[in-house]
């Protein structure tokens, strides 16, 4: 059964919200991992939670790229094993050079904790596999610095995959659907692989209907098909 | 070992939006400050640090700055050196 690692930071604040979802909800083995450890063995998906470690000193997310468990966290990144990184989590990943990127202030300067519906627009990665591509998901997004940023053209080889839009509720993109005013109404992209996803809205906390939405669900049973899957053929992507 | 001060300013490159300036410059003008066109906030970094030469201090404090200090896709930073 796929067993998923949830890492923490000082600073980190949705682990626990990550680790109900996918122990309490998905009955899925998890455990909660602190950034001092050194050795990730045995854990098929890795979760970075999102939070403000290190209280977004320098930049958010630029302190935790450091922490100890990055070390074996860039080994499972680079050998196929899928990582999630969810608003913090997601901006560790562009700093420790994982994705490609940036984060700036939200253009309103406002702290966005609101619902959004985001666009698949790529389903050939763990996380989205068994969704539609289009198909539109309503997640929270809660954040101070979610305006993504991409290299300026040229600046950066490195491929970039758009894996999720922020648009209107029938999939439409439009300005006022971007909370952060995000480049390109972008929430979430992953790196050319399409193992390591970052995104800004949040979907452990779209796990139950009480809550306003399953669809985040959907990412989690994705990544967990795809584990079974790949170990039942024996082979990665 | 003689000692130095670092002084590194780090700033969102040009063609990067600043939120954070277009509110200074929105503020300024509520404020009644005209013949303010453009605002940019950025960060300084002041170290003191021990080292043979300013240049070598200077080369230290570059890749401090390549390393955390800034993020080079958004982010320009320039370092200064002086003998204490």
């Amino acid at each position: 059964m796929p067993s998923f690692g949830v890492l923490f930071f000082p600073g980190s604040n949705c682990d626990h919200d990550c680790y109900h979802a996918i122990k309490k909800i998905l009955g899925r083995p998890c455990e909660l991992i602190w950034h001092e450890e050194t050795s990730l063995e045995g854990i098929d998906c890795i979760v970075i939670p999102g939070g403000f470690s290190y209280g977004d000193y320098l930049r958010a997310g630029a302190i935790s790229q450091f922490s100890p468990v990055v070390s074996p966290l860039r080994e499972l990144a680079a050998s196929g094993v899928p990582v999630i990184g969810i608003c913090n989590g997601f901006q560790i990943l562009v700093e420790s050079g994982l994705l490609p990127g940036a984060f700036i202030h939200n253009s309103s300067l406002k702290f966005v904790c609101r619902w959004t519906n985001v666009r698949v627009e790529d389903t050939d990665t763990p996380f989205t596999c068994l969704l539609r591509k289009g198909e539109v998901l309503k997640l929270p997004v809660a954040n101070a610095q979610g305006n993504f940023v991409l290299p300026p053209d040229g600046d950066d080889t490195r491929e970039r995959r758009i894996v999720l839009r922020y648009c209107g509720e029938g999939g439409e993109l439009s300005a006022e659907a971007n909370p952060s005013g995000a480049e390109d109404n972008i929430a979430g992209i992953a790196n050319s692989r399409g193992n390591v996803l970052g995104m800004m809205p949040h979907p452990e906390r779209s796990f139950e209907s009480l809550l306003g939405s399953e669809d985040g669900r959907k990412m989690f049973e994705s990544v967990i098909s795809w584990i079974e899957s790949r170990n039942a053929n024996g082979k990665a992507i | 070992m003689k000692q130095f001060s670092v002084k590194i300013e780090v700033k969102l490159k040009p063609v990067v939006l600043d939120p954070q300036g277009k509110a200074v410059l929105n503020a300024l003008s509520g404020l009644g400050f005209s013949g303010v066109s453009d605002a940019r906030v950025g960060k300084v970094v002041e170290l003191t640090m021990e080292g043979e030469s300013a240049e070598e201090v200077s080369r230290k404090a570059d890749e401090m700055c390549r390393k955390l200090l800034s993020n080079p896709v958004i982010e320009d930073s320039s370092v200064e050196v002086a003998e204490k």
